[in-house]
Order: C-alpha cells, then sequence, then structure tokens
C-alpha cells in the first residue's frame, strides 16, 4: 500500500483522516458484504473493485491523467457520460454515502441539509477523497434546491467547478433548455481536453455506455427469479461501481455474472430460500458506501429485487436510441434519452408513479420500501401521493425517511421487521 | 404445548404463556439496566415449550434463548385483536414510545406509525411531570380529572416541560390545572401519531399510559371514538408474540 500513500499525498489528503476512513469502511465491508452466504463467484471482481476503490482505480486515472485526458467528476445521472468519453476523458461519480466530517460540513452548511450533500462537504473539507482531488473539472447541476446552494459553497473549494443548469418541467422549453446545456457542456468539455468532438467518438461512446446500461439491465431481468439469485445488496454495489469503474472492463464483469446467474437460475439456486419476501426500493439514491437500509431488510427474512433509484433503474434504464449522423444529431438523440429521467425534481413526475407500478409486478415484488433521505423535500413530498396511490392499488407500502447515521438502525429494524410481517401475513 | 411471549420494554418486562389461546400466566417485572438479568428474572420458574421475543430486546433474546422473533407493531396487532375481536385500530403509550396502528377487516396489520426518536408524550414524560407536581401516578391522574381548566404547556421537550411546569407553580398556577394541560400534551402527540394511520373502531388503547383514566377520557374526546382499555394493557404485546409462536408462522428461530 506505500505506493498508493505517495500517490495520496500527491493528492493532498489527509492521510490519517484517509486511513481513518478505509478502516472504518474495510470493517463495515467485510460485516455487511462478506458475511452473505452463497454469493456468486462473479462477486469476486467487484470485492476486489472495492478493495482497490481508493487505491488501483485512482493510479488509473492519475495515469490517464497524465497521458493528457481529463478526469470529470459529477453528482447526477442528468449529466451524460458518453460527452465525457468522447473527448476521451473518465467520467466519475462524486456522490458520496457516508456521515464522514458532518462537523466540518456543517460549518458552512446548514444542519438541516440532505446528508448526500453534507457528505461531499464532509469529504472534501476533511481532505479524504481522491475522486474529487483527481477531478479536473466537477461538474454540479441545479437539480435539487440543497444541491443548487450547496455548489456555490463548494466553487471556491474546487479546482474547476461546472454547473450545469436543468429543467424543472418536461415541457418543449425544459427539453430545449436540456439541448442547450448539453451544447454548452461540450463546449467545457472541449477547451479543457484541448479535443474536438467528432461523430465517430461521439458514436463509439454512445455504443460504449449502451453495452453498460444493457449489462445492468440484463442483471436487473435475471432477478425476476425466486428464489433470488443474487442479494439486492451485491446489485446496489454493482449499481454504485457503475458510476466509477472503467466502463468497458465492468460491462464485461457484469456479463460474465449474468451468465452466473443464470446457471444458478436454471438450477433453481439463490441467496435466500425460495419464497423469501420480495421488496422493491423506491426512492434518493444510495450512494457508496450508503448499504445501510439494504443491509437492515436482507437480514430481515426479505430480499429486494429492484431498484427504483438513480443509483438503479431510473438512470440506467434507458438507452441512448437512434442514428446520428452528426454530433448535432447525436446530441438531440442524448437529449431525448436523459428527459425521460423521472426524478422527483421535476414537477410534475407522473412516469415515476407507472414505472415503480411497473417494476413492483415485473419484478414480483411484494410491497414497496419507499426511500427518502432526510430533508429531502422533492422525494419526501412525492412519497405521499405514491404511498396512497399503490396502497389504493393493494400494492403494499412503506415509506422511511433517514440519514447516514447509525443511531437509528434499531428503530428502522422494527419498522422494516413490521412491513415484512405484513407482507408475509398476505 | 405452552407458548411464551417475552417483551421486554424500556420500563417494564412482560411474559404471557398460552396454550390453546387461552392466557394461562402472565407477570410483569421491572427491567434493569441488564437486560439479561431482566430475563432471567422474569422467566424464572415460568414453564414453556416455545417462546418468542418482541420489542426492545427481542433480538438479544433470540440470541441467549434461540426463540422466534416478531416486532412489537405485529406483536401488538395480533394481542390487540385476540382481546378484542373487532379491534381495527391500536394506540399504544409506553414508557419510552408510541405508536398506532391500523388493521384492515380482517384483522390484518396494515398501517403503522411510530414515534419512538423522543419520549415527550409518552410514559417517562407522565412520571417526571407527576414527580415535578408531587403527586404519585394515580394521584396524578385523579388531579388532572379534577381540574376546572387546563394550564398550557408549550414546551415539546421532556426537560423543559418540566422547568415550565415547576415555573408554572410557582407563580401560583393550580398544581390540578397544570397535571390537565400535561395530560392534554401527551394526548395531542399521540392524537396527532393516531391520525397519520386510519382511525376506526374500535380503537384499542394499550401500554401502560392506558392505566390512566385522564388520558383515556382525553383521547375519547379527541378522536370522538371510544376507547377500549384491556384489562391488563400492558400485556398486549408479549400476548400477541406468544400467539405468534403458537401459530408456528414464519419461526425464525436459530
Amino acid at each position: 500500500m506505500s505506493d498508493y500513500r505517495e500517490m495520496w499525498t500527491q493528492l493532498g489528503l489527509d492521510l490519517k483522516s484517509h486511513d481513518a476512513l478505509l478502516a472504518v469502511l474495510g470493517r463495515a465491508y467485510k460485516d455487511i458484504f462478506l458475511t452473505q452466504k452463497n454469493r456468486p463467484a462473479g462477486m469476486k471482481y467487484f470485492d476486489f473493485v472495492t478493495s482497490e476503490v481508493h487505491g488501483l482505480r485512482i493510479k488509473e486515472l492519475m495515469d490517464a491523467r497524465a497521458q493528457g485526458r481529463i478526469v470529470v467528476g459529477s453528482y447526477c445521472v442528468f449529466v451524460p457520460e458518453e460527452l465525457i468519453l468522447a473527448v476521451d476523458g473518465i467520467s466519475v461519480g462524486l456522490c458520496s454515502g457516508a456521515e464522514w466530517n458532518f462537523a466540518g460540513a456543517e460549518e458552512v452548511l446548514p444542519r438541516n441539509l440532505c446528508p448526500l450533500i453534507k457528505s461531499a462537504f464532509g469529504f472534501k473539507m476533511g481532505k479524504v477523497c481522491p475522486y474529487l482531488e483527481v477531478s479536473d473539472i466537477v461538474v454540479g447541476e441545479n437539480t435539487c434546491d440543497g444541491k443548487k446552494k450547496s455548489y456555490e459553497v463548494l466553487a471556491p473549494m474546487v479546482k474547476d467547478l461546472y454547473v450545469m443548469d436543468l429543467p424543472q418541467v418536461k415541457s418543449e422549453a425544459g427539453r430545449a433548455l436540456l439541448r442547450a446545456e448539453y451544447g454548452r457542456f461540450v463546449e467545457k468539455l472541449e477547451a479543457a481536453s484541448g479535443r474536438k468532438i467528432t461523430a465517430d467518438a461521439l458514436r463509439k461512446r454512445i455504443e460504449i455506455v449502451n453495452a453498460k446500461r444493457l449489462a445492468v439491465k440484463r442483471l436487473a431481468a435475471i432477478r425476476k427469479a425466486d428464489p433470488a439469485p443474487i442479494s439486492g445488496l451485491d446489485a446496489l454495489l454493482i449499481n454504485q461501481i457503475f458510476f466509477f469503474d472503467d466502463p468497458v472492463r465492468f460491462t464485461e464483469a457484469v456479463n460474465k455474472l449474468c451468465d452466473e446467474l443464470e446457471e444458478r437460475v436454471k438450477e433453481g439456486a439463490g441467496v435466500f430460500p425460495k419464497g423469501t419476501t420480495r421488496i422493491l426500493i423506491s426512492g434518493c439514491p444510495m450512494a457508496v458506501p450508503n448499504w445501510k437500509v439494504p443491509a437492515i431488510v436482507e437480514s430481515s427474512n426479505a430480499v429486494i429485487v429492484g431498484e427504483e433509484s438513480c443509483i438503479g433503474e431510473r438512470g440506467t434504464q434507458w438507452l441512448t436510441e437512434g442514428q446520428g449522423n452528426t454530433v448535432e444529431e447525436m446530441l438531440d438523440r442524448i437529449t431525448e434519452r436523459y428527459f425521460r429521467i423521472d426524478c422527483a425534481v421535476f414537477t410534475p413526475n407522473a412516469s415515476r408513479l407507472d414505472h415503480v407500478r411497473e417494476m413492483t409486478k415485473k419484478y414480483d415484488a411484494a410491497g414497496v420500501i419507499h426511500y427518502s433521505l432526510q430533508f429531502c423535500q422533492p422525494y419526501i413530498v412525492e412519497s405521499g401521493p405514491v404511498e396512497r396511490e399503490l396502497e389504493k392499488e393493494g400494492i403494499p407500502v412503506f415509506r422511511l425517511e433517514t440519514d447516514y447515521s447509525q443511531e437509528d438502525t434499531g428503530q428502522l429494524r422494527t419498522r422494516v421487521e413490521a412491513f415484512v410481517e405484513r407482507l408475509q401475513g398476505r | 404445548m405452552r407458548t411464551a411471549g417475552i417483551d421486554i420494554g424500556s420500563r417494564t418486562a412482560k411474559v404471557v404463556v398460552v396454550e390453546g389461546g387461552k392466557i394461562v400466566f402472565a407477570k410483569k417485572s421491572v427491567t434493569s439496566h441488564d437486560l439479561l438479568a431482566t430475563m432471567d428474572e422474569l422467566l424464572r420458574g415460568v414453564s414453556y415449550d416455545k417462546a418468542v421475543a418482541t420489542g426492545y430486546g427481542r433480538h438479544l433474546l433470540r440470541n441467549r434463548l434461540g426463540c422466534g422473533v416478531i416486532s412489537e407493531i405485529g406483536a401488538f396487532a395480533i394481542g390487540a385483536r385476540a382481546l378484542v375481536p373487532s379491534c381495527r385500530t391500536i394506540l399504544d403509550i409506553g414508557g419510552q414510545d408510541t405508536k398506532a396502528i391500523s388493521l384492515d377487516e380482517a384483522g390484518a396489520m396494515k398501517k403503522f406509525e411510530m414515534n419512538d426518536k423522543c419520549a415527550a408524550g409518552t410514559g417517562r414524560f407522565l412520571e417526571v411531570m407527576a414527580t415535578a407536581l408531587g403527586y404519585s401516578l394515580e394521584d396524578f391522574a385523579a388531579a388532572a380529572l379534577s381540574a376546572a381548566r387546563a394550564e398550557k404547556i408549550n414546551s415539546m421537550c421532556t426537560v423543559f416541560a418540566e422547568s415550565e411546569v415547576i415555573s408554572l407553580v410557582a407563580q401560583g398556577a393550580r398544581r390540578s390545572d397544570v397535571a390537565l394541560g400535561i395530560h392534554g400534551s401527551i394526548v395531542d402527540r399521540s392524537a396527532g401519531l393516531l391520525n397519520r394511520v386510519v382511525v376506526r373502531d374500535d380503537v384499542v388503547f394499550a401500554g401502560g399510559v392506558a392505566l390512566n383514566p385522564c388520558v383515556r377520557q382525553l383521547i375519547e374526546n379527541r378522536i370522538g371514538l371510544r376507547v377500549v382499555v384491556p384489562e391488563d394493557p400492558q400485556i398486549v404485546g408479549a400476548l400477541g408474540a406468544a400467539l405468534h409462536g403458537e401459530a408456528g408462522l414464519h419461526e425464525d428461530e436459530q
């Protein structure tokens, strides 16, 4: 690990704090993931990636930069990976899921703010995130109020903060705004990388990202089986690694895992007994290393069979479709694709309810857990109508709101157990 | 076959033994800081063939006794419905938490809400206030019932409410009026929780605080429905756990 210490020092990390963070993560990973029974062999690749999350992957990013490529970090699935790849750049997701240095974050941000945002600041101010430090550009986006205003505070702390504006309404004007923003983003990427995006390069990168999406869609489809061939925890981990691993290598690893899982399904083998209560999780994203709620659910006699979340199907179910001969045409196709994402920052957001319903049926879920981060107004407000509508249709819903701390795990466990008891009683 | 349901709560520990759906034994004791010692003392001399644990210490008990577990929400739903077959809504105010549960026509648990992040409006709150006013718990309820008017308490927090109560009395407020105000605060919190589930009769009021006739009265006034308080409102969870064990469904024994 001594190679990495030099690299981390170069990146300006606080080694002592960083060591502490890695120790905590290592323990959590061991307790949550490595104690699972009958894991697919294909998970070894993802265990390896996680063990090297701040090591080898960062080295790859630094080597890439040394070759003149740019690293672009972002916090939202609306930032097109295709465009970043088309300037030969590397796209990394910066969303963080650990309660780390919230004291520091709360010096510059309100206490009553989304934990995902506070975590990002906690990592930055605590100097423990090599992804943040290695990014040439950090892309912020005008999504929710919390993020929108927090980027103003983040700007002076990073090398180059670029804020992408997003529409609030899925109208013609909204689509035009998104298209214009993507055009502007292309200009930014070209200027920062010194490369011009060609139609050929963009077409190739669309294929790469589509292939990645197809791989995780394949994984999602296999989870229709009972017994569940893979745990929700492992599927979540894969969806999290989607955001920072090399896309081609990741795609290959997921497809290889899917080959193994398809065999399992044929044999009727799984990680939980057949008939285990099946639950769909819907709502706010769970950024790495946020594994709290799935760990509780899957140790309460239930299995998570799907995620209606940005780190999940909401982020991956659509492909960039259609042919395009020019960069402009392809940007139109890309806009079409991203414009369909039904995050709660949009108003109205009817298609989200449809997707939750569809997914519940597709994965044969007995019920839905609506997951919100504390203080997340868009999802918390949406959770009311989602619960009401689904319950009316006979789909049980349990709404929970939580943060990243361990403080409420006992309370969550009681409620999750009660919800599972309700589902088992039907 | 005797099935025991064990409910170790924050203030009291309960065990109920059922046989053929009937209660054959019930016992309560005070929860000490040592959960396992509490359990040992509670179960001393109690004979049973199978056990199910619920409440705060259920996982610890499962590891110790190898028994099954059920959430206290599930246990209360089963217990209340067994005691009152027409039950559709349950309000449980315990030592440190409150829960509201609504059941469907078949008596299955449907919606639930819990407050276990703050002890204001729970049994603890009542105890602290009774002491601050110099009453025993029984006299506290009686004093509140005898009051002509309620002295409104503004503080939400138990600690600050205690200070407010002392200050009100020092300014000449009648102790009974303050007592009624305190009981009103509890009902405000509970009614808020209840209204988030579907409130339909019959409403069963359980938990230690259900022993308080003033809280009972105020809740009935508030929701406009009669509440049914079982003979021993504190054992509802343990009873539900025992019946769940007897039914032999979804066992989680190790």
